[in-house]
């Protein structure tokens, strides 16, 4: 199961990234998000898949998964939703008054 | 803290205090104010002398980072009492001048008295230290207040000019020196310059000791305004004239002086350091002797003057250094006077140059002038200045009976034996060493003569002054008669110096020439007969008054050299040059387009993850205890990356919404797989209010273009992303293969119902273990919104616009939907019952603060969509930042509640009591901190969605 969700993640990565190097806002956003996924999933997965019971000691089991990626995860989910809707903000109210989402076109001047 | 550690660090504490109240003691002039520090100085150092001249050393120890070797010490021997004698004499002196120099109503005088004893403080440190680390530090530092003294007046061109040349020739040259001392540390493994003395029998053969030499110099050099490395010093004339007094020619350019002369004992001995000082020394001496005659300025022709000067102690130290050669016997005596010469000039350079600045500052002040071309027959108007030129200017040029006359035979004796030394090839070249020492001394005569006959004698033209000239006040006339009187003094009675100063300086510096208990015995004589030095003397007046003669009319001796190649010019091109390549070096990948340097990260990641897995060699891919997968998971892999893959490829904003949505929705269920259930609920509920938010926005950005990127771009772009996919994958694999270390996880699983008292391992990771960390992190989700409410509000040019007035964003879309509203009037309560529960269960069973936050707002959200925003405001009539703040402050409450039972931030307690109507309950203080987290998630949350969906 590890081998094909490292192959799953990579894809992941790699399209994220490549929404992130092209020059619309809109797919930078949606890549960043793609990227939050696939580091949620990375770090899953690197700490090894379905070892024990769900890490709630209710459960009685004589293993559990490794609950530290969870917290992790947990808190990343979180931050990155607040990430993202910061960045579409921005996103928006850059178009709204500059009247592009083109990166090229938005990049400082030499002044600057 | 011993009294030599004060007296470093008094100026310090006086410029600080002086900072503080400059403005109270408003009416007094600062000058008068800190006159104390350098006289008491002073006057310590003059008691200390007894002390030093017995034999004895002061000494002590502050500690600072012992475990580096890096102690505030320090050590106070013969050679730095001269100097800290120096530097707090003529500091005295020099305050006082400047109190009569420095206009109080013109000038910001408080913040020149601050630069000053910094400088001060600084220069104390550097001859005062005994670790090489303190000295480097303080060494900087004269540099750094040098700087600020010679921009003093920094809305002239030129001082800006001067001061930052001074700066990058001294600061170069430090750290050429700090680099030298490093790799003394690195053979001595001591930053003691006394234990580097004493071990300098074991490093003399090492590889490093040249270089470390060369890097020494090249400090001392540059400080000392040595050739090719003197341009700076003209420059810094620019600063007032009593800075230039005390920095530029009595304290700060000898510490190069004190830096050669305090490695001499490590060095001494090499042919290298002979010939390199010796060579430079002479160099400067003769160059700058020449430069100076040529000057108009009266200023630039003292910077010459100096210059040449110190070009002559160095010298002299380096002709000195021979005595280590012969390591005793009769020879080592004779070389040994080189290094009386050098620690005689340097005090005499000291009052006679310290006189001449302030000569030329008094005529500066009162003429409004130093052009020589201007200048002429001031004697009857300025006689007491005059007097002390003529002392200052005789004595300068070697004139008997004043102090100069007696160093500058000392000197020529030196020379004249440094011409019949046998070894290290002087046999050959020795011979020119007196000659060039005398053709300086020639044109030494020459500048001292102008100096003084073209400014004070000749025709007086009240023409071209800006001012009527008079004599100078008294208190500007006092520091350079007792200067002028000095030289008088020491001219006559030469042996004043030699017992108590010259004699304990020698021992510090030809430590190794003594047998226990001796001591130097330096007599210095006006007269020893008619000797080559005296003729030499007598040629020097007869040529130098010739020439004096000819000065006007003959152009060799009048126009400056060369113009088209200076060295002046090779400093301000090689500037340019460096400016604008950095320049073009840095705009060919500062591009200003975040796409290039996303790229730059991606490229290093790729290199150095990739390339570090690649050179580990047992990476250890091992599959052997993998999950076994069924066939349903990999329909659920195939179901997260098709989309995944889609994306590109979907030319429309709202389908490449809905693919990220999927994704997000299918890592739900992976977290479900892999047995999350906390994060399945989390990322469930942010997903479906991600996409909301989504969709809310997207409406309003333009529409997705087809990209008219170049398939070259393309490929790297593709390249790029491959390569970093592939890398993860790599990492993903060698980290889920074996571990090099054992989990901390145990323990969390272990201690979290024992410690902790709860059964959800993630939410006691949450809100106890770590609990610090999710209040950051909730602090950072109150900053996204508040940035995000900002964004929305803040109208740039016209501040924050008023709760409802003329928002022109979002609208969140109003449903008419019949259907929809009846369902959701039932569906909320129930959602947000179900987010209480959540809640309350998080401690035991999945759920928590966030997702319980997660899911309230939810609901708002539906009941927003449902029945307009200001339904919902009526309904719900909070303002969400205020939620948002009131949970940051419950949570950080609930941590600093620990301290009132002495336990440290974020400790949490539970236990269980016999509750009415609920029996055996167990309460937490960590359930109160995730209240916290509960609110502030429903507060950003809401925060965030209220300020983009803005109702009319």
């Amino acid at each position: 199961m590890e081998l094909y969700m490292s192959l799953a993640i990579g894809i992941i990565f790699a399209v994220g990234i490549y929404q992130i190097l092209s020059k619309s806002l809109l797919r930078i956003i949606l890549g960043t998000s793609l990227l939050t996924h696939g580091v949620h999933l990375l770090l899953l997965t690197m700490s090894r898949l379905k070892t024990g019971a769900a890490p709630l000691l209710g459960e009685k089991a004589s293993a559990y998964v490794d609950p530290v990626p969870q917290a992790l995860i947990l808190t990343s989910i979180v931050i990155s939703f607040g990430v993202t809707s910061f960045f579409f903000v921005l996103a928006y109210k850059a178009y709204q008054r500059l009247g592009t989402d083109n990166m090229e076109e938005l990049r400082g001047t030499e002044d600057e | 803290m011993s009294l030599l550690h004060i007296a470093v660090l008094a100026p310090f504490i006086v410029a600080l205090v002086v900072m503080l109240t400059y403005k109270l003691i408003g009416r007094v002039h600062t000058g008068w104010v800190i006159l104390p520090v350098p006289v008491i100085l002073f006057a310590y150092f003059l008691g200390l002398i007894p002390t030093i001249q017995g034999g004895e050393q002061v000494q002590a120890v502050l500690e600072w980072i012992p475990s580096l070797g890096i102690n505030f010490t320090v050590y106070l021997d013969g050679l730095s009492l001269i100097f800290a004698l120096l530097i707090s004499g003529i500091g005295s002196l020099v305050v006082l001048y400047s109190i009569f120099y420095m206009d109080k109503k013109k000038e910001a005088v408080h913040r020149f008295y601050v630069y000053l004893l910094l400088f001060m403080g600084a220069m104390l440190g550097v001859v005062l230290s005994d670790n090489l680390m303190v000295l480097y530090g303080f060494w900087e530092l004269t540099s750094i207040s040098s700087f600020l003294l010679i921009a003093f007046w920094h809305h002239r061109d030129r001082s800006r000019y001067g001061a930052l040349k001074s700066m990058l020739i001294t600061v170069f040259g430090g750290l050429a020196m700090f680099a030298g001392f490093i790799m003394l540390y690195t053979m001595t493994g001591t930053f003691s310059v006394r234990e580097i003395v004493a071990n300098v029998g074991s490093i003399s053969g090492e590889a490093l000791f040249i270089p470390a030499m060369i890097l020494i110099l090249l400090g001392a050099f540059t400080k000392s305004a040595q050739f090719p490395f003197h341009i700076w010093l003209p420059d810094a004339m620019e600063a007032p004239t009593p800075v230039s007094a005390y920095l530029h020619s009595a304290t700060m350019v000898k510490a190069g002086i004190y830096l050669v002369a305090r490695f001499s004992p490590v060095f001494a001995g090499q042919a290298a350091w002979f010939w390199i000082i010796a060579i430079t020394g002479l160099t400067t001496l003769i160059y700058a002797s020449i430069r100076a005659i040529k000057q108009t300025d009266l200023k630039a022709l003292l910077a010459f003057s100096t210059i040449s000067q110190l070009g002559l102690i160095m010298s002299l130290l380096g002709l000195g250094s021979a005595a280590a050669y012969y390591g005793g016997g009769v020879d080592t005596l004779l070389y040994t006077k080189a290094t009386t010469a050098a620690i005689f000039h340097l005090i005499n350079h000291a009052i006679f140059k310290g006189a001449l600045f302030m000569v030329v500052g008094i005529v500066d002040h009162e003429t409004g002038t130093r052009d020589l071309r201007k200048l002429g027959g001031l004697m009857s108007l300025m006689p007491i200045t005059f007097t002390v030129a003529v002392i200052g200017a005789f004595s300068m040029a070697g004139l008997p009976p004043f102090n100069g006359f007696l160093s500058k035979e000392m000197f020529f004796t030196a020379v004249l034996q440094a011409s019949h030394m046998n070894f290290w090839n002087a046999d050959t070249w020795g011979v020119l060493i007196p000659v060039v020492a005398w053709i300086a001394s020639v044109f030494t005569f020459l500048y001292s003569m102008i100096l003084v006959f073209r400014t004070f004698t000749g025709k007086f033209q009240p023409e071209k002054l800006e001012k009527k000239p008079h004599e100078a006040p008294l208190g500007m006339l006092i520091p350079p008669v007792i200067l002028a009187s000095l030289a008088i003094v020491f001219g006559l009675f030469p042996n004043l110096l030699s017992y108590s100063l010259i004699e304990p300086a020698m021992a510090a510096i030809h430590p190794g020439l003594l047998a226990g208990g001796d001591r130097f015995h330096v007599k210095i004589e006006m007269w020893h007969g008619w000797t080559a030095e005296i003729y030499m003397t007598i040629g020097i007046i007869v040529l130098g008054t010739v020439l004096y003669k000819l000065h006007g009319s003959v152009s060799v001796l009048n126009r400056p050299l060369s113009k088209r190649i200076t060295l002046n010019r090779l400093y301000d091109g090689g500037l340019r040059v460096l400016e604008r390549g950095g320049k073009s070096l840095t705009s060919t990948y500062m591009t200003g387009s975040i796409r290039h340097y996303v790229m730059y990260i991606f490229v290093f990641f790729i290199a150095v993850l990739g390339g570090g897995l690649l050179l580990i060699d047992n990476i250890g891919i091992d599959m052997s205890a993998y999950a076994p997968m069924s066939f349903y998971e990999a329909v659920a892999i195939l179901g997260l990356v098709i989309p995944v893959i889609a994306l590109p490829f979907v030319r429309t904003r709202l389908m490449a919404i809905i693919l990220t949505g999927a994704a997000g929705y299918m890592v739900t269920l992976f977290f479900v797989l892999f047995r999350a259930p906390d994060l399945a609920l989390t990322q469930m509920v942010v997903e479906t209010v991600s996409v909301m938010l989504f969709l809310l926005c997207f409406y309003h950005l333009p529409k997705l273009k087809r990209e008219k990127v170049p398939m070259s771009l393309k490929w790297r772009n593709l390249l790029i992303s491959v390569g970093v996919g592939a890398v993860v994958t790599l990492i993903a694999l060698a980290a889920s293969s074996g571990r090099a270390f054992e989990s901390i996880a145990d323990y969390f699983i272990k201690e979290s119902y024992n410690s902790a008292g709860g059964k959800n391992i993630v939410n006691v990771i949450l809100v106890d273990f770590r609990g610090f960390d999710t209040l950051l992190e909730i602090t950072v989700l109150g900053i996204a919104s508040l940035g995000i409410y900002a964004l929305i509000k803040v109208d740039l040019g016209e501040g924050i616009l008023g709760e409802r007035d003329r928002y022109e964003g979002v609208y969140l879309p109003n449903s008419n939907d019949v259907i929809l509203r009846t369902v959701s009037k039932v569906v909320i309560f129930i959602v947000v019952t179900f987010s209480w529960f959540l809640f309350n269960s998080g401690h035991h069973e999945p759920g928590g603060g966030f997702v319980g936050g997660l899911m309230t707002s939810a609901a708002l959200v539906l009941l927003s969509m449902a029945f307009g925003m200001d339904m919902t405001r009526k309904i719900v009539p909070f303002e969400f930042r205020k939620v948002m703040a009131t949970g940051l402050l419950i949570a950080l409450l609930t941590g600093i509640g620990s301290f009132a039972f002495g336990a440290p931030f974020l400790s949490h307690s539970f236990g269980y009591f016999n509750l009415p109507l609920l029996g055996e309950t167990e309460l937490a203080t960590a359930v109160i901190f995730d209240l916290g987290v509960y609110l502030a998630v429903v507060g950003v949350t809401m925060t965030i969605i209220n300020s983009i969906g803005r109702d009319n």
